[in-house]
């Protein structure tokens, strides 16, 4: 800014006053933020970290308080995962790889496609719960409230952040690649496959881990689909009924402490340790970023 | 020949001189699979809407609609049961309307803040911490809003009239939680605004201030309505946050110190039970589940359209 307000300042000191006034506001405001997250995380950190060990994480869920743990969420919400990435990574990628690489954006129908995601990514999260108690849950797929149905949801829920994300890492592609891939004789699938793909795969990584990371802690199409709250022990297939992580914790918010069981450490440590997966989470995915990015 | 005006993909997608002479199948069927999954998101756009649509049919095959979209009592689990949904909307729309107090104005500084005067350095601060309140779970939100926000921050400026479940600190809360949104799209586009903009108006003697609020802002307008139309969508579609803090009792009135029931917070509530399909609590779940859908499908139509427009304009 000093460039410019050197050669056209000078004139009205008053004008300048008016600017660093405005400079300020703008910093309170993002400090009113940043000063938000920061309590919120310390009144977690406060609440919980006293809770939070090896015990907490090895034991079950329980009336009493002193005793609960988080195993049975834990190893729900690795199983949920796993559905969800199983589902997304495919459909998202091959959803991607159509709409940059074959579709023609002039016609109506891939038009339609491109605003449909755009909505589907807005569309509020508990409206896919209702769509999974509706199609997987009951109605015509009736799986019951099990992993699968779960791991789905979420998934559905997720693709178009997937979508979105690889279509920009395909996007980034230059077109020489391609070209000179098809002047030597490959196929459009061998072009993808051999030259696109690879090139885009951090991208498309980066993307799935930020997509998980959403669904790691999404609670309410979870709970309309039916996820059990009180459940004592581990997911062991796709059939299994389960409980989550976010699941778990808002049981125990919502359940009412008292002098003998107060639940609201065990909330803060369930918090502290879904927390501490999407750091994990997100440090990889940042790692990816940084490491394997190609520039052009 | 139209080279410069056909879009890469499409020259791509034909470029007749490349193309084998013999028929490949096997290509073929991969763009078959590929359209296949394509096909899913739209497949999913269908069993929202017909999930939806039928349940609600048969719902209203028991409650008269002018009773659903114009009562002001919503209490369909109790005897007698009545089923005016204005009270979930109105507690939806205030608790929203607080949170668009605190996110536009907070997003819009941040997105101003950040676009036109923050250095580089501090940018690189900023924004991840702004993309990790994005990333916290909402459920968390909930806690922080019922524990400590409501306790210690309400209470201690408005004393003990504020209730413990009340609307106006899960509307905080949430203006909070969709400050990034707002600020990112708002961001986005104002940083697409041409240099030459800014450039121009300072050559004839405008001061920063001036260039920011008169040439930037305007500029940028469309992807700011975008944003804020989009924020108000995913404050309306919140539910933990509400759940947990609001108290999950509809109020036809406008107190925001008293505990409140949204559209989401009704469906999570009534669908954490597990009700029979068919029973007519199960039905009031799609009809407000269309409500919300509808409400907030014209909102993301409305922010899709703006921000087309400002990606237009500049690229």
């Amino acid at each position: 800014m000093s460039a410019h307000s050197g050669a056209v300042g000078k004139a009205s000191a008053g004008r300048r006053g008016k600017d660093r006034g405005f400079q300020l506001g703008l910093l309170f405001c993002v400090a009113v933020s940043v000063v938000l997250l920061a309590v919120l995380l310390v009144d977690v950190v406060a609440d919980g970290v006293g809770r939070l060990s090896w015990d907490f994480i090895s034991s079950f869920t329980s009336i009493s308080a002193d005793q609960a743990g988080i195993q049975a969420a834990l190893w729900g919400t690795i199983w949920l995962m796993g559905v969800c990435a199983a589902f997304i990574v495919p459909v998202g990628v091959a959803t991607a790889i159509y709409l940059e690489e074959y579709a023609d954006s002039t016609k109506w129908w891939n038009r339609l496609i491109e605003v449909n995601i755009q909505n589907l990514a807005a569309v509020p999260s508990i409206v896919y719960g209702i769509l999974g108690l509706a199609f997987l849950v009951r109605g015509p797929l009736s799986l019951g409230n099990v992993v699968l149905a779960g791991g789905l949801t979420l998934g559905l829920l997720v693709l178009p952040v997937v979508i979105i994300a690889g279509r920009e890492a395909i996007r980034a592609v230059p077109p020489s690649i391609r070209e000179g891939s098809m002047a030597l004789g490959a196929t459009q699938w061998q072009t993808i496959w051999r030259q696109v793909l690879p090139a885009s795969i951090p991208g498309i990584a980066t993307g799935v881990i930020l997509a998980l990371s959403r669904a790691i802690g999404e609670t309410a199409p979870l709970i309309v689909i039916g996820a059990v709250t009180v459940i004592a022990f581990n997911p062991t297939g796709l059939d299994s009924p389960f409980t989550a992580m976010p699941i778990q914790i808002f049981d125990w918010i919502s359940r009412p402490s008292n002098d003998v069981n107060d639940y609201r450490p065990l909330a803060a440590a369930g918090i502290l340790l879904l927390m501490i997966l999407l750091v994990a989470m997100n440090s990889v995915a940042i790692w990816l970023r940084n490491r394997y990015e190609q520039k052009w | 020949m139209e080279a410069g005006a056909t879009a890469a993909a499409k020259s791509r997608a034909e470029a007749p001189s490349l193309r084998a002479a013999r028929r490949r199948w096997g290509e073929d069927l991969i763009k078959a699979f590929l359209i296949l999954a394509a096909f899913i998101s739209i497949l999913t756009t269908t069993g929202i809407v017909v999930s939806l649509v039928g349940e609600t049919i048969s719902f209203f095959g028991e409650v008269g609609v002018g009773d659903y979209l114009f009562g002001t009592e919503w209490s369909p689990l109790f005897e007698p049961a009545s089923f005016g949904v204005l009270p979930l909307v109105l507690g939806t729309f205030l608790i929203s309307a607080v949170a668009m107090l605190v996110a536009v104005p907070l997003g819009l500084a941040a997105a101003i803040y950040l676009s036109e005067y923050a250095h580089p350095r501090v940018r690189k601060i900023i924004k991840p911490i702004l993309e990790l309140l994005a990333g916290v779970p909402t459920i968390v939100f909930g806690y922080f809003a019922l524990t400590f926000f409501t306790p210690e921050v309400l209470r201690g400026l408005f004393g003990s009239d504020v209730a413990i479940f009340n609307g106006i600190s899960a509307g905080i809360i949430i203006g909070f939680l969709i400050v990034p949104t707002v600020a990112s799209i708002s961001e986005d586009s104002m940083s697409a605004v041409p240099q030459s903009l800014r450039e121009g108006a300072f050559g004839l003697g405008a001061a920063k201030l001036q260039v920011t609020m008169r040439v930037v802002f305007p500029a940028a307008l469309s992807g700011i309505v975008a944003s804020v139309v989009l924020g108000f969508s995913r404050a309306v579609g919140e539910t933990m946050v509400v759940v947990i803090a609001a108290g999950l009792q509809p109020q036809w009135g406008l107190n925001l110190f008293k505990a409140m029931e949204t559209m989401t917070a009704f469906i999570a509530a009534t669908g954490k039970g597990d009700i029979p399909t068919g029973s007519i609590e199960y039905k009031t779940i799609f009809a407000v589940g269309t409500t919300l859908f509808v409400i907030t499908l014209i909102m993301n139509l409305i922010s899709i359209r703006f921000v087309r427009k400002y990606r237009q304009v500049y690229e």
